[in-house]
């Protein structure tokens, strides 16, 4: 059985989620990647949307009284969408596949290290604002 | 691209996200504990159909509206990461570095396995 859903929590998820397809559609149009080079645009919105969703998702749990649709709309949707896994895993297995070994090692380390990083600062940069102020 | 294809982005990204978060709820909470089967279904699912997309050779303005616009916003990879940092930070390091480890293997399998399947079709 399916759990009720309020409607306007689903709408913010998909107003923020066109903004963030929208951009990452946008940037891979603009900076397109072939299997034997550094896929910019994906990696830009995978570091970009991971720093916002730290920041975000610190900044409303812990910081402010949660409001019901800014987590939704700015995390779920907009982060949600900016970032993709899926891209990600067919772009290493096209490099994979042209045996360029190194750029898919060098892409995956990449990948997850600074968007993690991204995460922990966001992170960070919130918490330690809230034990100034 | 024309404005209707860029129109088309955003709504299939609006929905693929909006899948994400019914698909991730309903996966959570029947599974129960910490690790955070939801982000994982969701994203190796996503990762499966965009390597058969690839593999059956979809291209253009349907790869990028399949592809890019719907399973691109489906799958995330800063939910993934930041479900990680959390784990993390909660002291369950070996959740966090089996979700991170298993996410990225399985995720590769995935999109190969998918790509096979739709160069097959």
């Amino acid at each position: 059985m399916l759990p009720t859903y309020d409607r306007r929590e689903l709408a913010a998820i998909f107003c923020g989620g066109i903004v963030g397809a929208l951009a990452r559609t946008g940037l891979a149009q603009a900076f397109p990647a072939t299997a034997h080079t550094w896929p910019w645009a994906t990696f830009a919105v995978n570091v970009v949307g991971a720093f916002m969703l730290g920041y975000f998702v610190t900044r409303l749990q812990e910081r402010l009284p949660t409001s019901a649709y800014k987590r939704p709309f700015l995390g779920t949707g907009l982060c949600g969408a900016l970032t993709t896994f899926s891209t990600v895993q067919v772009e290493l297995y096209q490099m994979v596949q042209v045996h360029a070994w190194g750029l898919a090692v060098g892409y995956t380390a990449a990948t997850l290290a600074v968007s993690f990083l991204a995460i922990a600062a966001a992170t960070a940069v919130v918490r330690r604002v809230r034990t100034v102020l | 691209m024309t404005v209707g294809t860029w129109i088309l982005v955003g709504l299939l990204g609006g929905t693929g996200s909006v899948a994400r978060f019914v698909i991730d709820g309903l996966i959570g909470e029947r599974a129960g504990g910490p690790f955070p089967w939801g982000t994982f279904i969701v994203n190796l699912s996503g990762a499966a159909l965009l390597g058969g997309l690839v593999g059956a050779a979809v291209s253009g303005n349907g790869l990028i509206l399949a592809g890019t616009a719907t399973l691109g916003s489906y799958t995330t990879l800063s939910t993934w990461m930041l479900e990680t940092h959390r784990l993390g930070q909660n002291a369950q390091l070996m959740v966090a570095g089996v979700n991170l480890v298993a996410s990225l293997l399985v995720g590769f399998a995935a999109a190969a396995g998918g790509h096979a399947v739709g160069a097959a079709l």
